[in-house]
């Protein structure tokens, strides 16, 4: 009689699941979505990318003898003339290629185009040499100024940097895609945690569901114990399927230990299932829910280093900001995917992960308001 | 175990909600096998004065037993005693009409074979496999009828069940509960905005307002109440010169 399957525990557990993959929506937002987000945002960091200067060419009337300055011969011999512009593209394999456009027009005119922001840079050029006028604040115009005189001294020979003393790290761990992912499998966990379960407790709630399940022999801890698992199961299938693709698509290794991995993803599930809990305490309105959830997600998406260092904040900042719960899930994945990591290096963010998931556990059942 | 003489039994209760008192010293008894049908408008405390007594609310004053016990400390036997549908219940929108009853079954620790029964005692065996948010309105009321009736309960507390149904889908839940009555003795508190839902299936009536009992007893009694209504709905306007429905 006391078949496993009669079990109220098994019995939520099944339904919240089910509740969950029977929503269409759940495998494009849960599964398709991260998988674009980390494609999109791995391949558009991963390009490499030149310069593109915009420069007004100016010819001063001091040329005499028909001798041409040193930049209009090197413009004549290697670019090429569209309308009033010349174009040139420096060949550069290792940092991406670069684009010169050389506008040529009138002395007034070429500050009014540096004023309106459609050239960083004018040259006024006479066989006695070019003169380079530029804002030295601004870092487009610096890069443009050192592009020019290179082209201006060398041609089409111009190396843009000396490129052999350049190493471009293209090393497992140590690209932005590998930044990337273990962001995206953190934010993934307290996405599904704080959406998932806050949402599904606020909308039992003001269905009066929960109150019809209290006035049942039902176990309340139960309940919550089953939302959770449900969730940590469907977690663990979205993350298993983004690092599919990455592996596949972009070759990212877990350099270090797995089981370190495993644990450090529990605890950041355990820590974000108690935050959820906290938030849906005690309220039935989904507008107020939607905005506790956003005041604690959007904030730690922001500063956590998901998708950038947060380590350029100011360093005030970043000695509170590591200690977010995410903050800690991104950083302990990354120790452990590139720099491998086992859990003598992250198991104090699992600790406190979990303390910290408990803790807000103990505090939202203690509120929580069943009907 | 002594059978007592009344299976619920409500003392002066009274309860507030900030400033509004919902209910103000109501007291009332109900025999086994008796079917009770609080009838009143809006805001009346009807819900509130039910829900007390399903344990969900707790009485500012006074006291409630349920077969001699209190929801203090009594709460695991009153749980396997009562069954109870609130108001508009929804339930899991993904899960089947199955699947709904197979959850709640295992919170009495029942198993399919009596999930089966109550199917087929709410006549909602084809509905099986259904999704909930597939199933009128109707259906929806059976399926709630059906986990209330899961764990044989001897005292049923329904509130509105039948609001929003059609003249049929009322008689058939209507039908089912008398069928019960006769099987199994079940007390029943209904509570309800329909005259004709009390006449037909209640022994006794009891008219709620704004918190307190304005008169109880038979049909026949309550009507000759102050001399001879036509009709409940005019015996109330007589008591509070309002219509029953407001």
């Amino acid at each position: 009689m006391n078949k496993i399957t009669n079990h109220q525990l098994y019995r939520l557990i099944v339904a919240h699941f089910a509740e969950i993959i029977r929503e269409p929506a759940v495998i494009f937002w849960g599964v398709i979505f991260p998988i674009l987000m980390a494609w999109g945002l791995g391949i558009a960091f991963t390009q490499k990318t030149g310069v593109h200067a915009k420069l007004a060419f100016v010819r001063t009337e001091q040329t005499h003898d028909g001798q041409k300055s040193k930049l209009f011969t090197a413009l004549s011999e290697c670019s090429i003339k569209q309308d009033s512009s010349y174009l040139v593209t420096l060949k550069n394999e290792k940092l991406g290629d670069s684009q010169l456009s050389f506008f040529e027009t009138s002395s007034s005119n070429a500050y009014r185009l540096l004023k309106k922001g459609k050239v960083s840079v004018i040259i006024e050029d006479s066989n006695l040499g070019s003169k380079y006028s530029f804002d030295p604040s601004s870092q487009d115009a610096k890069a443009a100024y050192q592009l020019a005189v290179d082209f201006e001294q060398n041609g089409s020979k111009a190396k843009v940097n000396s490129q052999e003393s350049i190493v471009p790290l293209t090393l497992k761990g140590s690209r932005y895609v590998d930044f990337l992912i273990p962001g995206l499998l953190g934010m993934g966990i307290m996405m599904a945690c704080c959406w998932g379960i806050s949402y599904t407790i606020i909308d039992r709630r003001s269905k009066k569901l929960l109150r019809r399940m209290v006035a049942t022999p039902m176990r309340k801890t139960n309940l919550l114990i089953a939302l959770i698992t449900a969730r940590f199961f469907m977690n663990l299938a979205e993350a298993i399927l983004l690092f599919i693709f990455a592996w596949i698509y972009f070759d990212v290794k877990i350099q270090g230990s797995v089981s370190a991995l495993i644990i450090l993803f529990m605890a950041g599930n355990i820590a974000f299932s108690g935050i959820a809990i906290l938030i849906s305490s005690r309220t039935a309105s989904s507008e107020v829910g939607n905005g506790m959830i956003n005041a604690i997600v959007t904030p730690m998406m922001v500063v956590s280093g998901v998708f950038f260092s947060y380590h350029n904040f100011p360093d005030w900042t970043v000695s509170v900001i590591q200690y977010l719960p995410l903050s800690m899930i991104a950083d302990g994945f990354r120790i452990i995917f590139n720099e491998g990591g086992t859990l003598i290096d992250v198991w104090r963010e699992a600790v406190m992960l979990t303390t910290f998931g408990v803790a807000t556990f103990v505090i939202g059942i203690k509120t929580f308001k069943w009907y | 175990m002594i059978e007592a003489p009344y299976i619920v039994e409500v003392r002066n209760v009274k309860k507030s909600f900030k400033d509004v008192h919902a209910v103000k010293g109501v007291s009332l008894t109900i025999k086994p096998g008796e079917f009770v049908a609080l009838l009143g408008p809006n805001g009346a405390g009807k819900t509130t004065l039910v829900e007390m007594v399903e344990g969900i609310q707790n009485p500012d004053e006074g006291e409630i037993f349920i077969s001699g016990m209190q929801w203090k400390n009594h709460q695991y036997e009153l749980h396997q005693l009562i069954g109870l549908s609130l108001q508009e219940t929804r339930f899991m929108d993904k899960l089947t009409a199955y699947e709904t009853m197979r959850l709640f079954a295992s919170f009495y620790k029942l198993d399919a074979h009596r999930v089966d029964e109550v199917f087929a005692l709410i006549g909602l065996e084809d509905k099986k496999k259904a999704f909930v948010d597939n199933l009128s309105g109707g259906q929806r009321q059976r399926l709630a009828l059906g986990v209330a009736l899961l764990n044989k309960p001897q005292i049923l507390l329904l509130d509105e069940p039948t609001t929003g149904l059609d003249p049929n889908a009322r008689r058939e839940i209507w039908n089912i509960l008398l069928g019960l009555k006769k099987s199994q003795n079940t007390s029943l508190i209904l509570t309800s905005h329909y005259m004709e839902e009390a006449e037909y299936l209640c022994d006794r009536i009891i008219i709620m307002d704004k918190g307190t009992i304005l008169a109880q007893g038979t049909l026949a009694e309550i009507l000759a109440l102050g001399g001879g209504h036509r009709s409940l709905d005019e015996l109330f306007i007589s008591l509070t010169g309002r219509h029953l429905y407001e």
